[in-house]
């Protein structure tokens, strides 16, 4: 389990790392490592060039820039975890980031890196598909973003160009008083890649009806899954089981699942109908108690 | 490449390859054989060690990255030559090992634990071993004595460790 040889450089800015990716072809980013070291250790993936933008001090920050939270592309996942900003104004991914790897790979892992790399099974993926988050990268001197909705492609395929570095992830704020969250996930063991994951963000009136709903399913597909039919449905409804199902199933019905060793598809269809019903009945309660 | 590495509070400079890991540095170059290798890619937690006071699996690190951080390896845990810290005479008390091999990284990541935390709940001492595998113990020894130490170190009345 050595990884083939390469060259490591660590430049001090973004545009330094973008120069570099674009001198190679087979450069890569490297900031926590705790996705790419594994599949350079199984040589799965085969840099020339490890490209180290960890210490780069523009890309680690949390900030508040009214109605979202950016969050720089190198922030460590642990330090995302205890932020006072994303547990205040960002719920739901306050609530999957302790599920996200382990304690020991949350404290070199990065929100950005877990995003750039685009697996469906990953919770930050989900979170940032499931609010509509937005990401923004930089590419030959040049700023560009792009929603959530364009940006995950194909399993762990993103529209993230080679020559560019991400920069930050901003997720929208939900001003809303009476806000609630939910997340499940099955998989093997704690923290281990999900097998079906669903998360829910839900706004409830005074009278505990539904104003605004985002549902998301991960590791179930080839990216991540927004029910967004489900979503609708529940508007102007306070919670009602049979009826979040119905939709919840409709929504699942043409959709084309994977399948492995350890979840087959059929498998991974009934447990999204469960999780996400499970979600969305956590986020109405969890909304519920807020005044 | 040249790294610097400040280990156990004593600083070390090695030559490596850009892809020795900071695992294989520790254990080849520095001689500090604690950490050990079980997986090489990031799924047991045998290598586990503290960079800056943070546990962290030192076989998903890359020696040159670690370049200029301050690590702790197990051998920089005991007080004195022969001795060994509260954690570790916990976990010979209350037999949280058999083999062996997941100890160190055990140890490390309970440290880590209470440096941070001198009350934890079992809920906290489960959450902070779940990244280390051990095949002999069923955990339950391990638990126990993380939880020992925690109630010895609090009888201490000392400030939290700094690791
Ligand atoms: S050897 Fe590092 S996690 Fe297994
Ligand atoms: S004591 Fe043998 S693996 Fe833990």
């Amino acid at each position: 389990m050595k990884p083939a040889p390469f060259e490591y450089s660590r430049p001090s800015s973004v545009d330094e790392a973008c120069a570099l990716l674009a001198a190679d072809d087979g450069a890569r980013l490297i900031a926590g490592g705790q996705t790419l070291v594994p599949l350079m250790a199984m040589r799965l993936a085969r840099p020339t060039r490890l490209v180290d933008i960890a210490r780069i001090p523009e890309l680690a920050f949390v900030r508040d820039e009214g109605g979202r939270i950016a969050i720089g592309a190198t922030t460590r996942q642990y330090v995302a975890e205890h932020d006072p900003l994303v547990r205040s104004k960002l719920p739901l991914l306050a609530r999957v980031l302790p599920y996200v790897g382990h304690g020991a790979t949350r404290a070199r892992g990065t929100v950005g890196g877990s995003i750039a790399n685009g697996d469906a099974a990953a919770e930050i993926v989900l979170v940032a598909a499931t609010l509509g988050a937005t990401l923004t990268w930089r590419e030959g001197g040049n700023d560009f973003e792009m929603p959530a909705s364009e940006f995950f492609l194909g399993p762990m395929v993103t529209a993230l160009p080679l020559p560019a570095c991400l920069t930050s992830v901003r997720f929208p704020v939900w001003p809303e008083r009476r806000v609630g969250t939910g997340f499940h996930e099955v998989n093997a063991r704690q923290s281990d890649f999900a097998f079906v994951s669903a998360a829910a963000q839900i706004a409830l009136d005074t009278d505990g009806r539904c104003t605004r709903a985002a549902i998301g399913i991960g590791a179930a597909a080839a990216i991540p899954l927004r029910l967004d039919a489900v979503a609708e449905a529940m508007l102007g409804m306070p919670f009602e089981e049979a009826k979040v199902r119905a939709s919840a199933m409709a929504a699942l019905a043409d959709i084309e699942f994977m399948a492995d060793l350890h979840a087959s598809a059929d498998y991974r269809r009934r447990v999204a109908l469960t999780l996400a019903v499970r979600a969305i009945a956590d986020a109405f309660q969890d909304a519920a108690r807020r005044v | 490449m040249k790294v610097e590495l400040n280990v156990n509070g004593a600083t070390h400079v090695a030559e490596v390859e850009p892809r020795t890991s900071l695992l294989d540095c520790l254990r080849d170059n520095l001689l500090l054989t604690g950490a050990h290798a079980g997986c090489e890619h990031g799924v047991c937690g045998a290598c586990t060690v503290l960079v800056d006071g943070t546990a962290v699996r030192s076989c998903l690190m890359f020696a040159v990255q670690a370049d200029g951080y301050a690590v702790t390896t197990v051998e920089g845990l005991s007080p004195g030559p022969g001795e060994l810290s509260v954690l570790q005479d916990a976990f010979c008390e209350t037999h949280g090992m058999q083999c062996g091999y997941c100890t160190p990284a055990m140890i490390l990541a309970a440290h880590a634990l209470l440096s941070k935390n001198t009350q934890p709940t079992r809920e906290e001492i489960v959450d902070a071993i779940s990244g280390n595998i051990c095949r002999c113990t069923g955990y339950a020894q391990i638990v126990e004595a993380v939880a020992l130490a925690a109630e010895r170190m609090r009888g201490q009345n000392l400030p939290p460790e700094q690791p």
